[in-house]
């Protein structure tokens, strides 16, 4: 009926406002697509057209002794800052949904601060302070500070989660007499999972992305992924690098797979709690 | 509550004063024992934020205004800097007492500390400190006047500017970064003036930072608006792949997304063969490693925190609205800029603010595809904490950023619920 009533203008309006928004959304993704074909590209030139097919590029990241080292050392960096971000950030989240107290308001902005602080600040912050500790050069220290930038999305998430969540719930578990660990453990927590997994993922992306504080807090020999592609960028930039970005891009879009489809299974949840009693 | 009123109401019908009161403190007994479990909960990651992300930063804060390197190295003549009132001439106790603390640091080899601080401040400021010094050394027993050991060793000893430096240098406290850091210092009379133009700096990086990220801001919001409300209002069946799409770019990393604008912007890049090819340019348009890059590269890092609260918040717009105004009469152009937008402004503003403040604080991008001329206030910060040590420039300059962040930040989270931000 709206479509009778659609003017000449109108039309040209939102074919206008189609063009704009995938000329828009191209900007977006093209440029990430288009570095993924150089890795293959059998050149030492990093200019389009390809030449023919090769793995090598891939073959120099495995077996470069420098790539594996910051591999491995993102991966003893970030697993244990995702694992402090997750618990501790998942404690705090339902301490906040739990019950208003004075100062919330300013408590929950400090918690989710360091969303929005200029990494440098905290960085050169760190910088100061960790140095009389004898926290600067240590995988603890790098730890600590990528932690402490991982929890806020495990607040958001499992905040998200929880904001959802029917407190009647857990009342109703407690007047049937199970002990509130057992509330927590039964009903509260295999609903705030899937908000607590993508908090998780969230924080491990994080880490694995951070280059500043590793570029001001790293010893030389704790150099992660992307610490060696900031100095490639800078100094020596080749081919290698297009492989390793062809492999982050990969693991960034199964990241992004999981964290969405945790939500779409969140929300057929939530969706089927808030139907349960009118089917009844 | 229930359960109490559940339990007393058939015994009793009519509740007595006394039971009542009973049941009101039980209720705040109950109350009071939620809050202290919610604190219980929250405090682990408020002491560990405490601990590598508050104090830190708040001990950089503290740096900024903090002057320790004179003081420690010559801690006689700070007593004198103190008491000096800073305009009458220096007399001769005050001479000798930074003589001979300056003859001692030479000794104890303590003397670059204040050396350094005083190259802050003044020009020659190092070479100053350290030739006296060495001169000083040689130097058999006290002088019969340490002031004419010193003006001879170097005639600015008996310049007032000189006394007035040292004088903020004696610390605890100075403001002498903080000003530094908007280019203003104090002068022979202790007023606060501009810098030399060639020794003025930060407000030149304060206001590229300022313009960076007002501009970034701008195209994001002129490029982030139509695709927000093609997302918003695209069918069900492919909202949720558009989503994705705007979602990719959040979760590439910087780094590779970076190195995709250097291969397509570089000289021989696809850019640049496209714009040759369709006639535009004859040869090679430089777009990377200058402005232009900083921008088309910070653009897209940001668009996403644009486009995000701007769906969330045109989403949230019911359509019987737009109809309406369109039934009653309206053109739809009047409906939609009368009607539509000033529902999706709690969006906008989140979106822009989000985004200002993010630029703001920006190094990577710039630091890899901008020039010498498009570095950012965060570059600067680096910089003088890594490469040159000058780390209470580094702090005031931190202070600078800190404090335009914290005020947009408040204003970000009066807009908008904390809680409701959508990452994923």
């Amino acid at each position: 009926m709206r479509h009778a009533a659609l003017t000449r203008t109108e039309v040209v309006a939102g074919w206008v406002l189609r063009v704009i928004a995938i000329a828009v959304l191209f900007f977006l993704i093209a440029p990430i697509l288009a570095i993924l074909p150089l890795s293959v590209n059998d050149s030492q030139f990093l200019t389009y057209p390809l030449r023919g097919f090769t793995m090598r590029w891939y073959e120099a990241v495995f077996s470069s002794e420098k790539w594996r080292i910051a591999l491995k050392n993102s991966f003893l960096i970030g697993i244990p800052a995702t694992l402090i971000a997750t618990v501790l950030g998942t404690l705090a989240a339902i301490g906040l949904q739990l019950a208003d107290f004075r100062g919330k308001a300013v408590l929950t902005a400090l918690l989710l601060s360091p969303l929005i602080v200029p990494i440098v600040i905290v960085a050169v912050g760190l910088y100061f302070f960790f140095a009389p500790l004898g926290l600067t050069q240590t995988y603890t220290g790098l730890i600590l500070a990528h932690a402490a930038l991982g929890a806020p999305f495990v607040l958001v998430t499992v905040g998200a989660a929880l904001a959802s969540f029917d407190r009647t719930l857990a009342r109703a578990g407690a007047s049937l007499g199970a002990a509130p660990l057992v509330v927590f453990r039964k009903i509260m927590l295999p609903l705030v999972r899937p908000g607590v997994l993508s908090g998780a993922l969230f924080a491990f992306a994080t880490s694995l992305d951070e280059v500043v504080i590793v570029l001001l807090l790293g010893a030389p020999h704790q150099r992660t992924i992307p610490r060696e592609m900031f100095s490639s960028l800078r100094d020596n930039f080749n081919p290698t690098i297009t492989a390793v970005a062809t492999i982050l891009t990969v693991l960034a879009v199964f990241l992004l797979l999981a964290v969405e489809w945790l939500r779409l299974r969140n929300e057929r949840a939530r969706r089927k709690l808030d139907a349960a009693p009118v089917q009844e | 509550m229930s359960s109490a009123s559940v339990e007393v109401a058939p015994r009793q019908t009519v509740r007595t004063g006394a039971e009542a009161a009973r049941l009101r403190r039980d209720l705040r007994r109950a109350g009071r024992r939620r809050q202290l479990a919610a604190i219980a909960l929250v405090l682990p990651l408020f002491l560990f934020l405490m601990f590598s992300f508050l104090v830190p930063i708040a001990d950089m804060l503290r740096r900024s205004v903090v002057d320790p390197d004179l003081a420690a190295a010559w801690p006689n003549a700070a007593v004198v800097l103190r008491a000096w009132d800073r305009s009458s001439p220096p007399d001769e106790a005050m001479f000798a007492a930074l003589g001979r603390d300056i003859r001692a640091s030479a000794e104890a080899r303590t003397i670059a500390g204040p050396a350094r601080r005083l190259n802050y401040a003044l020009s020659d400021g190092r070479s100053l400190v350290m030739n006296t010094g060495r001169a000083l050394r040689k130097l058999q027993g006290e002088p019969a006047s340490w002031r004419d050991t010193l003006m001879s060793e170097d005639p600015a000893w008996g310049k007032q500017k000189t006394w007035i430096a040292l004088a903020h240098a004696a610390g605890p406290l100075t403001d002498f970064y903080l000003l530094t850091a908007v280019d203003l210092e104090r002068d022979a009379a202790d007023r606060i003036t501009s810098r030399p133009p060639d020794q003025s700096l930060y407000l030149t990086v304060l206001q590229r930072t300022a313009l960076m990220s007002v501009s970034v801001t701008l195209l994001c919001l002129l490029l982030g608006y139509p695709l927000a409300y093609y997302v918003a209002n695209a069918p069900a069946r492919s909202a949720n792949l558009l989503m994705i799409l705007v979602l990719l770019p959040l979760w590439t990393s910087l780094l590779v997304r970076s190195a995709a604008w250097i291969v397509l912007l570089q000289d021989q890049g696809l850019v640049n063969d496209l714009l040759r090819a369709s006639g535009l340019t004859d040869g090679p348009v430089r777009l990377i490693y200058n402005r232009i890059g900083v921008l088309i590269a910070m653009v897209h890092v940001q668009l996403p925190f644009m486009v995000l609260p701007i769906i969330a918040s045109m989403k949230a717009v019911p359509p019987a609205y737009m109809r309406a105004a369109v039934s009653l009469g309206a053109h739809p152009a009047i409906a939609f800029f009368r009607v539509y937008m000033p529902q999706t402004f709690p969006g906008v503003a989140a979106g822009t603010l989000l985004v200002f403040i993010m630029s703001l604080g920006y190094y990577v991008t710039p630091a890899l595809v901008g020039g010498a001329n498009d570095q950012m206030l965060a570059y600067f910060i680096a910089y003088y904490t890594t490469s040159s040590a000058n780390w209470g420039l580094a702090a005031a300059l931190g202070v600078l950023l800190l404090v335009a962040t914290a005020i947009l930040y408040a204003l970000y989270a009066r807009l908008t619920n904390l809680g409701q931000i959508r990452l994923g």
